[in-house]
């Protein structure tokens, strides 16, 4: 493999991870989503590379899938739903923005630490690629605890979707990539934007889960 | 797919036949020919599923019969069958008193056999993305269902298992990933190395310290699903609020689903010497389940939700037994498992009955059932002797077998074993003494009850706790032999 194969798909794995940190910070609803967009763009580019550098033309689709279904279409429609419900002012968060920086780069580094050490036989590339893919599903999950908005979990649920894609790709001749991808994005767009978010507005006229948390079975 | 042959292809059967089934209930309107469509779609199912047993077809590149998942699949569509006779009963009622309108009945009828579709799948699936992707649309479907009430306890338990269902099938899916990265250097790239049957063939040449970390992907992943502490924050809430027949569904079936995955993972890293053991892993977690759920099983207030931490406590045994491993063990682990499916479910379907005419989930809202309505009173009372574990019935056996086999080796964790066994068995009857006896409380209604499944359940845990037939244990020890 080519130097400059090896270093257009570390950087752009690199970049991802980035804009996982910039996710993190967020505490507004609409600049979540506009660099959400930008991450799935980051994405769609890394696949596509991917495609090009393994020779591997089912790829494309996944990156295309990438592209317009979450780089376009959900950020799109989540925003016409934050719009109508009026809440794109704030994100509550449960810890502060400072303190889930720290625990995002001990997370990176421990996914560095981890991937890196197990894989010393792989080639290169997929060895990177996992490390960066790992730290992307952990910052989501970070994402995911610290945020108590459903908008904003589901987009921590999604750009932890893209690591594992990242991951799914950098796997040289993965079987099932596409097949996989496509049915995470029905997972996506069949449950978040389709039931739930409508549903949750119908009945609490909010999407804070921190109100959810009220009519808990137990208290009953 | 085999699809094309002349010959009768039974794991095309348990595949199509929900399929076909759930689409026709998608499109039928009309509550008594759908709910009688859905029972004998089930029916129909769980013949397939027997004649599996018959005649096990050659593994393909995605689909795999043995002995281990076929004892897996008559256990589910077993229970897909008797539960759709209850749900039959269950959702008629519902509909009488407008807590579901025809529409949703209609959906809930399709997306309970997608349920079943999704679990035959998962559990024939010789490749691991295969298995992965039915275990996703499993858990699509049962979140579905539980919000079907749209209540804002139905939505909250909903959203929860969205997201914690997600993110643990995300994990699964990068332990997967994984697995097929250890595989590839062995395997080559492309289809094989995916392929189950392929992958334990060639286990041992794997990286053993990629297979660790896979296999610590996929057990908090699949585990999530499982239930086991302290990732079963979503099941308790899943069961309370979803309809009884999810509940006994979820309960009987999907949990072990998601257990058949682990397992066949644990068989591929028993296969590979140098990959960490996976028992002691599944040990931990095990007895961590039981012993907490024990302890939750004291402060429940609903019912529901009770028998939800009791599925906790008996997953936590179960993946205790197969943890320990060995042919005993797993001897056990696998009667548990089938005992604790039966056991459960004919409990949901009593507490179905009961929250209907109670009309409330409540335990401090009933009272003296054994004299409002001795049936199901007794019915219940015969249900929790079972899954408490009191001789002569069948959980006594499987209980039984774990504690002694676990003594013979580890004296310390049989100690805690028997703990949380305990523990559990006195908060259940703590709670049973208020709901079955003493002064009836609340409305007293006849039930209209559908009791056949219930009892065909308890019977078969009542024989199999006094006598079991020599081919039954020939076959669990042959299948106990297999996990290794």
């Amino acid at each position: 493999m080519s130097s400059i194969d090896f270093d257009v798909a570390h950087l752009l794995a690199g970049s991802l991870v980035l804009f996982s940190f910039l996710e993190l910070y967020q505490d507004r609803l609409y600049a979540l989503l506009n660099i959400y967009a930008l991450h799935a763009l980051v994405l769609a580019a890394s696949v596509a590379w991917q495609a090009f550098v393994q020779d591997a033309p089912h790829l494309y689709v996944t990156a295309f899938i990438a592209l317009v279904f979450k780089a376009i279409v959900i950020p799109v429609v989540l925003h016409r739903i934050i719009v109508r419900l009026g809440i794109h002012r704030e994100i509550e968060t449960v810890v502060g923005v400072g303190l889930t920086m720290l625990a995002g780069i001990g997370l990176v580094a421990l996914s560095m630490v981890v991937m890196l050490r197990v894989t010393p036989g792989a080639d290169p590339l997929a060895r990177e690629d996992l490390a960066f893919a790992l730290s992307v599903v952990l910052l989501g999950l970070l994402m995911m605890i610290t945020r108590r908005n459903a908008v904003s979990q589901v987009v921590g649920f999604m750009s932890l979707e893209n690591g594992l894609v990242l991951a799914a790709t950098g796997a040289k001749g993965m079987p099932l990539v596409v097949e996989i991808s496509i049915a995470f994005s029905i997972l996506i767009a069949f449950i978040v934007i389709g039931i739930f978010l409508f549903r949750i507005r119908e009945r609490f006229d909010t999407v804070d889960v921190g109100v959810l948390d009220r009519f808990r079975g137990d208290r009953r | 797919m085999t699809l094309a042959g002349v010959t009768f292809n039974p794991v095309a059967g348990v595949l199509l036949v929900p399929a076909v089934a759930a689409a026709l209930l998608a499109l039928l309107p009309g509550y008594r020919v759908t709910a009688r469509l859905n029972v004998l779609a089930t029916a129909l199912t769980f013949a397939c599923a027997l004649s599996l047993l018959f005649g096990k077809p050659q593994p393909t590149a995605y689909f795999l019969v043995d002995d281990l998942n076929g004892t897996f699949i008559v256990l589910t569509t077993f229970v897909g069958f008797t539960t759709s006779i209850f749900s039959a009963s269950y959702i008629g009622h519902e509909l009488e008193i407008g807590r579901l309108t025809p529409p949703f009945v209609r959906f809930y009828h399709a997306m309970y056999q997608v349920l079943m579709f999704a679990m035959n799948l998962a559990l024939v699936a010789n490749n691991i993305g295969l298995m992965w992707v039915a275990i996703e649309l499993a858990t699509l479907t049962t979140v579905l269902m539980v919000g079907i009430y749209r209540t804002h306890e139905a939505l909250e338990a909903a959203w929860k298992y969205f997201i914690l269902g997600s993110v643990g099938i995300a994990l699964a899916l990068f332990g997967t990933i994984l697995v097929y990265m250890a595989a590839r250097p062995v395997i080559g790239e492309g289809l094989d190395a995916m392929v189950w049957s392929v992958l334990v063939k060639r286990a041992s040449a794997f990286d053993p310290a990629l297979l660790d970390v896979a296999f610590v992907f996929l057990l908090l992943g699949y585990g999530t699903k499982v239930g086991l502490a302290p990732l079963h924050a979503w099941l308790p809430d899943a069961h309370a609020e979803g309809p009884t027949p999810i509940s006994a569904v979820l309960s009987g079936l999907l949990l072990n689903v998601a257990l058949y995955a682990l397992l066949r993972f644990k068989m591929l890293m028993a296969a590979n010497a140098g990959a960490l053991a996976p028992g002691p892993l599944m040990v931990t977690l095990g007895l961590l389940s039981l012993v907490f759920a024990a302890f939750m099983l004291y402060r429940r207030r609903d019912i529901k939700r009770l028998f939800a931490y009791s599925s906790i406590e008996h997953m936590g045994i179960i993946t205790f037994a197969f943890g320990m491993g060995g042919p005993l063990a797993n001897f056990a682990g696998l009667l548990h498992m089938a005992m604790h499916s039966l056991t459960k479910s004919a409990i949901f379907f009593a507490v179905g009955h009961i929250a209907q005419v109670k009309g409330t989930q409540r335990i401090a809202d009933m009272g003296g059932l054994t004299e409002s309505h001795p049936v199901l009173g007794w019915g219940l009372i015969l249900g929790v002797v079972a899954i408490a574990g009191l001789p002569p019935l069948g959980i006594f056996t499987s209980e039984f077998l774990v504690v002694s086999s676990t003594f013979a080796r580890e004296p310390l964790l049989a100690l805690i074993l028997v703990f949380g066994i305990l523990l559990g068995l006195a908060a259940l009857f703590l709670r049973l003494n208020g709901i079955a006896f003493g002064e009836p409380k609340g409305p007293t209604g006849k039930a209209q009850a559908s009791y056949a499944p219930m009892f065909a359940h308890l019977a078969i845990v009542l024989t199999a706790g006094v006598y079991m037939p020599p081919a039954l244990v020939a076959w669990f020890q042959n299948v106990a032999g297999l996990l290794g």
